[in-house]
């Protein structure tokens, strides 16, 4: 327990080491005074802006300003667009973080049956033909599958309109149908991964002593499978796909432009050409606080699921 | 076995089965336009309108052509370049240029109600002085009197400034008191009222039904912030909006024939700049030299299948007051000439060099790296260097740390001066560091001068000499596509940035 408190307040240390690297880097590449003033602006119109909103302090000041009134919940006002950055974020992280989740689900629905079915199929012809489709799929990147996708589903058999969007407040049926497909091209490699571990993991369970244990006491290769192999396999596949949970969100930030969704990834972007600060900074938090979180939790997981950890 | 490869394939194609179910499927235009009852039509734009909504801190040109459909000073343009009444009835212009009476229009409304009293253009014009980020305003503004007589605007210039009107057109008029609360909701008097926004999804607009004027023709217009470009064709393909502007030529190749493709021009200077305080470009002969190497029509053919106007001066074509053609004879595509003059200006074998450009900007890469080639024949080793564009700005355009560059300049107001004074000696905005005696006096006495026909000349003058001297290598002023739906009609082009909503309509 006391390992897991410390690695905890450990791991939130870090959160804010980030964002103080993030918050450093906005000192090289320039401030937003030129996005807010355009080309045309004088110099003086432009210094006395930077005075107002106390650029010109050191960054050490500004840094821990930024950090209480970040505690306190006040995440500040955008540079661009004048609105709170709570009020514009929040809503885009609910997008990305629903598209986030709908590919793991994806993923797990689809890669353990297909995993192990493909097992108790073992060296036939389907197995072989998956590994070698697996290999392929799995180096894929997420984006190219996406337009891909768009191209066969929306512009050839035109199941599906690209770039109609629709929100969640405009309807749920709708919000979710959209975002079946950029779900699906997040998924795909990701299954593809997964099906090759669980087949490399149980294969190599088969393997060990216990097994012949069990062969020996009269269970055949399909109870074998289920009631032992498989579990132990799954391991190393559950820590894998909660790590997974944490890149699927980079994922979504880079399919969220293909399928112009608006999310946070979008947001990020255009925020760092716009050198618009206190939204960077917030997103950089959200994402590092989830990265973290989400290998939290898959350290405490793995704790559980094998008591062999537990014990050390 | 059998049993459980059943289960499995039913589960596939259930999954399958989910994606038929999601999205609408696409119809041929055959049918009537889906929004036509609603009146209602969504246009995609590139950009979000990420700064500040109000209108005297509006700097992108994308953000202004939007919003000028809500905000209107006391004239405005229209598509022929002439400025025409807004929330002024008329105006009248003492003797000596120094006075200008507007007379303020009756019942105009603003969105939230009111009604527009000399008062809040009072206030507008002394907000405008303290808030405008367009840097040519202020000086125009300054020292000049508003004072308000019965229903009439009168200001004093200290000085004639016969181009007062199309300053005094960009001080658009809001109520009293609102320049904070227009940061994110806009209120003006013009055809369109905002509704909402949401970041970096829409904009929504809504007509206005109190509209002084003719009142729009569609009820509700929806932007759509596409910022992939690939995007934007796929949802006009789908239908999923029904306009788009400044799209390029590729952009219109992968459209479908349910639109009408409609060509205008982007209204600005496309050049390869130089950096006349840099050598070796500080040597006029070496800057002649690469005038003719470039070949304006090969670049056309090559970047944008021969669409496009060429240029000579800092001036375009559609401003044809000042527009000369004949400049084109100062220096014609001649590879041997440019290798000869450079020789006689000291570099026999050419020299390296530099071209930034700003990565965001397509059309002005594409001309880069064609100019790479065409430079490289006559000796110059010119590398392209793309930067993103916050940095061309810090870096270039500000900082003037650059060899050459590769941009286009627009006007914010459609005078000779706002594409001219630019380039006087020593000023705030010569990117190039130009300086040519001559050219400082002309532009002084033209900006003096009242007589109309004899500040032309002068401008004219002036603008010969940029082409003379060979300040930039001058290409082009972009052609730019509009796409509209074939169910809709009444698009304008504007020689100034505006997008012109009101006057779209269903067929």
């Amino acid at each position: 327990m006391k390992y897991n408190i410390r690695k905890l307040c450990t791991l939130i240390v870090t959160v804010f080491i980030v964002s103080f690297l993030a918050f450093a880097a906005f000192q090289l590449i320039g401030d937003p005074i030129t996005h807010m003033l355009g080309t045309e602006a004088t110099p003086e119109a432009e210094e006395a802006l930077r005075e107002s909103l106390g650029f010109n302090r050191p960054l050490l000041v500004r840094y821990f300003e930024w950090l209480v009134n970040f505690l306190k919940g006040d995440f500040g006002v955008s540079y661009s667009y004048n609105l709170p950055v709570h009020d514009m974020v929040v809503p885009k992280l609910g997008v990305t973080v629903t598209l986030t989740f709908f590919a793991f689900i994806l993923t797990v629905l689809i890669s353990i049956p297909l995993g192990v079915f493909q097992v108790r199929r073992e060296n036939s012809a389907f197995d072989r033909i998956m590994t070698i489709i697996n290999q392929i799929v799995m180096s894929i990147p997420p984006f190219f599958i996406g337009i891909l996708l768009t191209c066969i589903f929306g512009l050839v058999l035109k199941l599906f309109t690209p770039g109609l969007y629709v929100s969640f407040a405009e309807s749920p049926a709708g919000f979710f149908a959209y975002l079946f497909l950029p779900a699906l091209s997040i998924a795909i490699p990701r299954i593809a991964q997964v099906v090759k571990m669980l087949r490399s993991n149980v294969l190599q369970q088969m393997t060990s002593e216990y097994v012949l244990t069990a062969y020996s006491r009269g269970m055949n290769r399909r109870q074998v499978l289920q009631k032992h192999a498989l579990r132990n396999a799954m391991i190393p596949v559950a820590t894998f796909l909660a790590v997974s949970l944490a890149e699927m969100l980079a994922a979504s930030i880079i399919i969220e432009q293909i399928f112009s969704i608006p999310g946070i990834g979008r947001l990020l972007l255009a925020s760092i050409g716009n050198r618009d600060v206190p939204v960077v900074l917030a997103i950089v938090v959200i994402l590092a606080l989830w990265v973290i979180l989400v290998n939290f939790a898959a350290d405490i997981l793995y704790q559980f699921i094998d008591p062999r950890i537990k014990n050390e | 076995m059998k049993k459980r490869t059943l289960a499995v394939i039913l589960a596939l194609v259930m999954i399958l089965s989910l994606a038929a179910c999601g999205g609408k499927t696409n119809t041929p235009a055959a049918a009537e336009h889906p929004r036509k009852a609603a009146g209602e039509l969504i246009a995609g734009i590139a950009q979000d309108l990420d700064e500040s909504l109000n209108p005297y801190q509006m700097v992108s040109a994308g953000e202004k052509e939007i919003l000028t459909n809500v905000y209107e000073g006391l004239y405005k343009v229209a598509p022929s370049g002439d400025y025409i009444p807004a929330v002024a009835e008329s105006y009248t212009v003492s003797e000596d240029g120094t006075v200008y009476t507007f007379k303020l229009r009756d019942g105009v409304k603003f969105h939230n109600g009111n009604t527009v009293t000399v008062q809040d253009v009072l206030d507008s014009f002394a907000t405008c002085k303290e808030l405008t980020v367009d840097s040519s305003l202020p000086s125009v503004l300054d020292g000049i009197e508003v004072k308000a007589e019965g229903n009439d605007i009168i200001i004093t210039l200290p000085a004639a400034n016969n181009d007062f009107l199309a300053y005094a057109a960009l001080v658009y008029i809001i109520p009293s008191g609102s320049a904070e609360e227009c940061k994110t909701n806009p209120v003006g008097t013009g055809p369109f009222k905002f509704v909402s926004r949401s970041v970096q999804e829409n904009i929504v607009f809504e007509k206005f039904a109190d509209y002084w004027g003719e009142p729009a023709k569609l009820n509700k217009v929806t932007c759509k912030i596409y910022e992939d470009n690939t995007a934007m064709i796929t949802a006009l393909n789908a239908g999923a909006i029904d306009m788009a502007c400044h799209l390029t030529l590729d952009q219109i190749a992968g459209l479908g024939d349910q639109y009408n493709v409609l060509e205008g021009t982007m209204n600005l200077v496309q050049a390869l700049y130089l950096n006349n305080a840099r050598a070796p470009f500080d040597n006029v002969k070496v800057r002649q030299a690469m005038c003719m190497a470039i070949d304006v029509d090969e670049l056309l053919s090559i970047t944008a299948d021969g669409h496009g106007t060429k240029l000579y001066t800092s001036i375009y074509p559609a401003f044809t007051k000042y527009f000369d053609e004949s400049l084109a004879k100062l220096y014609p595509y001649d590879p041997e000439g440019a290798k000869a003059l450079l020789a006689e200006a000291g570099y026999p074998d050419g020299f390296k060099t530099t071209i930034t450009v700003p990565s965001n900007y397509t059309p002005h890469v594409n001309a880069g790296q064609v100019m790479v080639q065409q430079l490289g024949r006559v000796g110059i080793e010119a590398e392209l260097v793309e930067v993103e564009w916050n940095t061309w700005v810090t870096d270039v355009y500000k900082g003037r740390n650059f060899d050459t560059t590769v941009c286009g300049f627009d006007a914010s107001t459609l005078t000779a001066n706002a594409l001219l004074s630019r380039w006087v000696t020593g000023a705030s905005k010569n990117m190039i560091s130009f300086s040519d005696p001559e050219y400082d006096e002309l532009i002084a006495k033209a900006t003096a001068e009242t007589d109309d026909a004899v500040r032309t000349d002068l401008y004219k003058q002036a603008a010969a000499i940029l082409a003379k001297d060979a300040a930039n290598v001058y290409t082009q002023d972009l052609a730019e596509f509009t796409v509209l739906n074939k169910a809709l009609s009444g698009y304008n082009f504007y020689p100034l940035y505006r997008i012109d909503f009101s006057t779209i309509a269903f067929n």
